[in-house]
Parts: C-alpha cells; structure tokens; sequence
C-alpha cells in the first residue's frame, strides 16, 4: 500500500482537520468526533445532514456551507458513521424548523441515521430522513436492499439544501429532496480498484484489459465485468443503462461526470465531449454541466455520470448560491 | 455456572478471536461487500475491552447492554446496529442477573435474534449472520429442553451455526451489500453468519 497518509488510525480524524483548516472561518469540527458544522450556526432553517463512510471526499464535508448542508458526519473509510456520532452532528444543528438528514441507500447507513434518529426524538429534535438510490447497475427489486445511493446524492444537497436555505419548513424540503431522488440516475465504472487504509490491499482485482461496470462507490464489485475498450463505447454503455431507465427524452438536465479519485480531469473531458454530444442526439436538453471530482472511491480510477431531470423549481434552487468548499454557485 | 465474571471471560475471549479473525473475516468480505467486517468488528470488541472493567462489577445484564452500546458506538458499518442491539436486547433479557441458568441463557438468546431481525428488517434465508443465530438457537433450545447442560446444548448449537454458514454459500444474498451482486454471491460464505459462529464457539469454550 503506498499513500499518503501519517498512520491508517489517523486517516479519518486528519483529514477532517485538513478539511476544516482549509476554509477556518467557515467550517469547524466538532469535538465529539469527526463531524464538520457550519462555524456559525444558522437559525430559522432546516438543518440538512448528511454523512457516511470516508473515501469519498469531497463527499461529505466539502458541501457544508451556505446553501448546502448544515453538518457532514464522517464514519471510518467505507464505514457508516455511528448513532452517536451523527446524533451529535443533529444536536449541533439542530433548529426549531427541524433536521432533514439524508441517507444513502446502504444497509448500515440507513440502520445507523435510525438509530441517531430516534435518539434526536428522545430528546424533541424534530428529524426526518430521506434515502437516495440513484444508481441504476443494481437490480431494484423485492429481493435486493434496493439500489445503491451514489453520485446523485450532491443534486440532492444540492437543491434540498438551496430550499432550506430559503427557510421552508421540514415537511417542503423532504418533499424537494424526494423529488430530486425520483429524477436523478447514475451509473459508475472503474478501471482501478482502490485500497481502503485499514486493510492494505485492494478490494478487488483487476486485470490491465479489464474494467468492472456498475461499480458502487466503496469498491464493492460491480455487475459485469469485460473488456476495456474505448472512452465512448464504455460512456455510450453507462448512459444507455440511464436513459433507459426514466424518459430524458425532451428534459432539460443537470449532467455529472464524476470522478472515482483516480482519474484525469482530461480523461473525463473526453467522456464529457461524448456525453454532450450523445445527449443532444437522444433529444435531450443540457442545462448545466459539472465535471469534476465529487463522490470518489478514494484511489479507484473510474468514473459514473448522472443525469438529473429538472423542472422549474429544481431548476431554481439548483441555480441559488451555494458557497461551500467543494461546490460554490 | 455462567455468572458475570464468566460473562466477562466470554467477551474477552470474543474479543480476542475477532481480532484473530480480523484478516479473514475481512477477505470474505471484499469477496461480497465492502471488505470491512473483521477491521469493523475487531475495533469495535477493542472499545469494549476498554469499557470492560468498569462494566463487570455489575450484573450480566448491564455487561451484555454495556458491551452492546459500545459495539453500536464504534463498530459502524451494518455489524455495529446489528450485534450492538443484539447485545443489548440480550442484555434487557437478563437485567438484574448474577447468574443464569441455561433456560435463561436462551430467553436472551431469543432477544438477541429478535433484535436482529427488528433492527436488520430480516428473516432466515437472506445470507446474514441470522442464518447461523437461527438455526443455532433452535438446536440450542431444543437440547435444554431435552434436559442438556448449556455446555452440551452450545455444542450442539454451534454444529447447526456451522451448517447455517455453508448454507449462506448456496444462497442469494437479499439483505445488504452482497445483494447488488444477485446470483454472483452463491458460492461465498456471508461474514456475518461466519462471526456469528465464533461468538457461539468462544462462548462453548469458556464454559
């Protein structure tokens, strides 16, 4: 394992520090744990919280700030954080209107924001959850946890975050929130793995021609995996899976391209090139278009694209201001 | 006798297999989830190795809730909500205890699954650490109440906690991670099913 790190204890913790030392006057750390808050605490809103494993950042720190999340609750690499972990970044947060906390879809996120939910209640925090499941390589099914909540999740920051801002009130921002999730589909792939710190090798293999599709975003397997072949061909495959899956046919859309860790902004330059013009020949409208890296798989070289279907209200809040570290608008 | 000096044995003894197992437990892991179930579950019994002296002066009760609530405070992942309210509802079960019997070891037997199934929104058959608990449990019940000793009907437990985990490698994960994979997790033994059945072994062996 070759990184940059000082100790795999103290990966979590200092890069949390880092994170708060880049941007002091506007972010802090709670002592509790690894939990970032806006360094002044805003009233009179919904406070929007978001969090999960580390490994993905900018994801989830680097959107804390105006018009985005109110605290980010960081767990170990690829780890939920705990209940009481994410009850302390409620408790930080946590106004007269309410706590909205998005989730991603994964089983011990979900057990975890329950369990910090319920002890927000015992203590007459009102808080309510959202789930996102935008990744559409998993089957939706009876029989699966339901699919995986990926890139999406920062429209839903995103927008969410952009009506609690303006003061709606708990029930208006869930609803905005759910709205995005019904809209917005994402489909990854990776040409690397990557290795969380604690365990010292590499979640999986892969050979130098080979490639994994639908990748989720902790290096967990994919559904498929073949031969790689060009920038196009493999973008073609992802956006085909996504267009299929809701109609885009004639929607204005936010388009992603997203970053695993890994891979060159040239290389998802390239892909962007195809993407817009494969959208426009589908008949689908680009309204904005953010390349970069925002939900990573810490080293893992991949990417995912999604595709969010706007309409007038998501349209507006996706254009109000955020100033956050990793996303300003 | 199982009283809660016993019981603190017990969890040192599980906490040093998990440690043992951490490589493993992990390995089985990357093969259908996330890789992070023995580095979770290892540093998760370390916090209550800490807490440990502080909790065994009580009851066994208030040892298993305590255990419980730094399992849920420091594993994380699905594994930390899952053992920690199983330890916990375990613990409700024998609040107050000094000592138990084997008839109230598998009252809290009983809770602990309960807990599981309640917290994991699961049932037996969906490749988790239930289908070892299940089966173990109803083996265990069954010896007791055919008048074994806890000892003799742990060990009979732990033979069908041991045929759980080989099932879980012929069926389809539903509940968690390994279920994005569909039928690609046949042929892989679940994690939680395989530290299931170390528990039940570490807690045989100090008896």
């Amino acid at each position: 394992m070759k990184k940059l790190i000082n100790g795999v204890e103290s990966v979590e913790e200092q890069m949390i520090l880092g994170l708060v030392k880049s941007a002091p006057d506007k972010l802090r750390k709670l002592d509790e744990g690894n939990v970032v808050v806006r360094a002044q605490k805003k009233e009179g809103k919904v406070a929007l919280v978001s969090g999960g494993g580390s490994g993905h950042e900018p994801a989830h720190g680097g959107f804390v700030g105006e018009g985005m999340l109110d605290a980010a609750v960081a767990g170990a690499v690829f780890t939920s954080p705990t209940p009481d972990k994410i009850f302390a970044g409620i408790q930080a947060v946590a106004t007269d209107k309410g706590v909205l906390c998005v989730v991603k879809n994964y089983t011990g996120d979900v057990m975890n924001f329950e369990m910090a939910i319920d002890m927000a209640k015992d203590e007459d925090i009102e808080a309510d959850y959202v789930v996102v499941n935008d990744d559409v390589a998993v089957k939706d099914s009876l029989y699966t946890t339901g699919r995986r909540g990926v890139a999406g999740t920062i429209l839903v920051h995103k927008i969410a975050g952009a009506k609690a801002e303006q003061g709606a009130s708990l029930p208006e921002v869930k609803a905005v929130a759910e709205k995005v999730i019904a809209n917005v589909r994402t489909m990854g792939m990776a040409i690397s793995p990557c290795t969380v710190p604690a365990a010292g090798k590499p979640g999986f293999e892969l050979a130098e021609d080979e490639v994994e599709i639908g990748i989720g975003i902790h290096g967990e397997p994919g559904t498929t995996r073949e031969k790689l072949s060009t920038a196009d061909e493999t973008a073609k495959k992802l956006l085909d899976k996504i267009l299929a899956d809701i109609d885009f046919k004639g929607q204005e859309v936010v388009v992603m391209v997203n970053g695993m860790g890994a891979t060159p902004l040239m290389e998802l330059y390239i892909i962007n090139n195809f993407v817009q013009d494969y959208l426009k020949e589908q008949g689908v409208k680009v309204y904005d278009t953010m390349v970069g890296n925002y939900m990573t798989s810490i080293e893992m070289a991949g990417f995912s694209l999604t595709l969010l279907r706007l309409d007038d209200e998501m349209k507006a809040l996706y254009d109000a201001k955020a100033d956050t570290p990793a996303l300003k608008r | 006798m199982l009283d809660t000096a016993k019981a603190a044995e017990i969890i040192r003894a599980i906490a040093a297999r998990m440690e043992a197992e951490k490589d493993f437990l992990t390995q089985l892991d990357n093969e259908i989830g996330d890789g992070d179930h023995g580095i979770n579950l290892a540093r998760g019994f370390k916090s209550v190795l800490e807490k440990l002296p502080e909790l065994e002066g009580g009851d066994i009760g208030g040892l298993l809730k305590g255990t419980g609530m730094q399992l849920v405070s420091n594993v994380g992942g699905a594994s930390g909500p899952l053992y920690g309210t199983a330890f916990m509802k375990a613990g409700n079960a024998l609040k107050g205890k000094t000592d138990i019997t084997a008839a109230e070891f598998a009252v809290a037997m009983e809770a602990a699954i309960g807990g599981i199934k309640m917290r994991g929104k699961s049932e037996e058959g969906e490749k988790t650490m239930l289908d070892a608990l299940c089966p173990a449990y109803k083996a265990l019940s069954e010896a007791i109440d055919g008048g074994d000793e806890l000892k003799d009907a742990l060990s009979k437990a732990i033979e069908a906690a041991a045929k759980g985990v080989e099932y879980t490698k012929t069926i389809i994960a539903t509940k968690g991670r390994a279920s994005y994979l569909g039928e690609r997790s046949i042929g892989h033994q679940d994690p939680g099913a395989t530290s299931s059945l170390y528990m039940l072994q570490e807690i045989e062996k100090c008896l």
